[in-house]
């Protein structure tokens, strides 16, 4: 078990190496830092100052070799925008990040895979028609309207909780349930899909054959083998979930680390893109190790596989 | 019908979508008797500006869904064809790329490099790529070992002539099936983008940006939202739901 767990990390971490990597050689091939941080008119002498004092006249192995430096002791240079140092920035915005998509995870969780349990259960009657239509529908309207939906009711219209922001605790509820909406819609589908497909094989109706019950057929026998599908796609859902920071938090001003790329993205201020790329892709590879962690607990097959 | 509606956009629209007239802003739908669904911030007519935004929308989704079903399956063809370190190399790539939440390369890439109308086509382009590379992968491979495959090549049919004319048709069905589901994720991704501001620019109109710019005025004029949002989760909805009774259709023949 140790083995194969070193194995995974070796290899996220091998991506997490070729990703810095990558997204350097990209930024430092797009354009001189130099011209674009003093402007056209800025004299040679001027610009070669600039490319001594931030490390840019040495090769880019080189340059490459002093960022991994300072990063891994948590300096990734200072934001071009308002100069301030961009671990702080990272710093202040994860735990927000974290919060808002962490508790809508959960909530997501807790809705999407007992009604999704329930509608399998139920097959073709009224509830599992209204979970599903509920869930369809939930899926196709984009998160960010479903966010702006939820700012007209509940801030404009009943005006019972803070439309933007991300100074206390209400601030979070909006964002949060925008979320686990969005994604208890998605693992409802998922789950109702995948425990139809395991109802229908043989192991079951030979379970039910020896008489049973249904409660714990669908305990004991059925969920167990819908688990390793499902735990695939919760960690889909969990990168995905990354990628909707982006625009849940744009749309309250949740000040995490999604509103922040965002404001980077539109100012430029590459210094941030480049970091936050990389804490975004070290969320990303953490979430991929941790289900074929999950995998190996939940099916004994792949652990010897390596 | 939202095709049709998003075709004909130009001859439907009674306004020019960018014409502006200040005194009449902010009426709301049903008011104005020739702004039938009521104007925006600027005094433009709604319903023209939506009907332009619509095909915009549609437009980069198009293209966007073709280059990337195209790009994806040529690449699928070139993996199963000749296999070994191409394969490996353009199935890590696939892997690699579907494990990143897009939106944030995406907008890694528009920070780079500035955001165009050609670059973001191009973007749309290479989102969801990897699934018709996989997809077009497996099914070739299938193919390969079925016998019409193997009996054009014994007959010394040209390995090129093989994929297109022989394999190509043959597995089209899950092709479009895929196309058919990628289209609305290409039309909510440019919305989300669009609204972002890093998408499609002024004076180029598209739903998300549109959405985009409602929501400054949200509390006084709720329909400049509720409108664009709404068509465009018609748009989504009914394409996938075209996709879901396709996949139905093919697969029920395919199996």
């Amino acid at each position: 078990m140790a083995g194969f767990i070193l194995s995974k990390a070796a290899r996220a971490f091998a991506v997490l190496f070729s990703t810095a990597l990558f997204v350097f050689v990209v930024l430092r091939f797009s354009g001189d830092p130099a011209e674009r941080m003093l402007g056209e008119f800025a004299t040679p002498e001027a610009q070669a100052a600039f490319r001594t004092l931030w490390g840019l006249d040495k090769s880019i192995p080189e340059q490459f070799l002093i960022y991994l430096q300072h990063a891994l002791q948590g300096d990734f240079g200072k934001s071009y925008a308002d100069g301030r140092d961009v671990f702080d920035i990272i710093k202040q915005s994860i735990p927000k990040t974290l919060t808002v998509s962490v508790s809508a995870f959960v909530i997501a969780i807790l809705l999407g895979i007992p009604a999704g349990i329930v509608a399998a259960i139920r097959r073709d009657s009224a509830v599992d028609r209204l979970v599903m239509a509920t869930a369809v529908l939930g899926n196709s309207i984009p998160m960010f309207l479903v966010g702006l939906i939820f700012i007209f009711i509940f801030a404009v219209w009943l005006r019972v909780l803070p439309s933007s922001g991300s100074s206390t605790w209400r601030h979070a509820i909006l964002p949060i349930a925008t979320f686990a909406l969005y994604n208890a819609a998605s693992i409802a589908r998922f789950a109702r899909a995948t425990l139809i497909e395991v109802l229908y094989q043989p192991y079951i109706a030979a379970a039910r054959g020896d008489g049973i019950p249904p409660s714990e057929i669908i305990l004991r026998h059925a969920l167990p083998n819908a688990a390793i599908p499902l735990v695939t796609m919760l960690g889909i859902l969990a990168t995905s979930l990354l990628g909707g920071t982006v625009l849940v938090e744009t749309v309250f001003a949740w000040t995490g680390m999604g509103a922040q790329f965002v404001r980077a993205v539109g100012q430029g201020d590459l210094n941030v893109v480049q970091a936050m790329i990389l804490v975004f892709t070290v969320f990303v590879v953490t979430i991929n190790l941790t289900v074929e962690i999950l995998y190996a607990l939940l099916n004994p097959k792949i652990r010897s596989q390596k | 019908m939202i095709l049709i509606v998003a075709i004909f956009a130009h001859w439907l629209a009674p306004f020019d979508y960018t014409q502006q007239s200040p005194l009449t802003r902010f009426a709301p739908p049903f008011k104005l008797p020739d702004h039938l669904l009521g104007t925006d911030f600027l005094g433009r007519d709604l319903l023209s500006n939506l009907l332009a935004a619509t095909q915009t929308t549609l437009m980069v989704a198009m293209i966007g869904g073709t280059i990337s079903a195209i790009f994806g399956t040529s690449l699928g063809f070139l993996s199963a064809h000749y296999g070994g370190w191409i394969d490996n190399l353009v199935m890590g790539i696939a892997d690699a790329m579907a494990s990143v939440p897009f939106m944030i390369i995406a907008l890694g890439v528009l920070a780079v490099f500035g955001s165009s109308p050609l670059l973001f086509v191009l973007l749309m382009g290479v989102f969801n790529w990897w699934r018709y590379a996989r997809l077009a992968r497996g099914l070739v491979l299938s193919a390969n070992a079925d016998g019409y495959a193997e009996a054009a090549r014994i007959v010394g049919v040209p390995p090129l002539r093989i994929y297109l004319r022989h394999i190509l048709p043959n597995i089209a069905g899950p092709l479009v099936v895929q196309f058919t589901l990628n289209f609305p994720e290409i039309v909510l991704m440019e919305s989300g983008l669009s609204f972002l501001g890093v998408g499609i620019k002024p004076p180029a109109i598209s739903l998300g940006l549109m959405i985009s710019y409602g929501t400054s005025y949200f509390a006084i004029a709720w329909w400049l939202v509720a409108l664009p949002g709404l068509v465009l989760v018609l748009t989504t909805l009914s394409i996938s739901l075209l996709g879901d009774y396709l996949r139905d259709r093919l697969d029920a023949r395919l199996r």
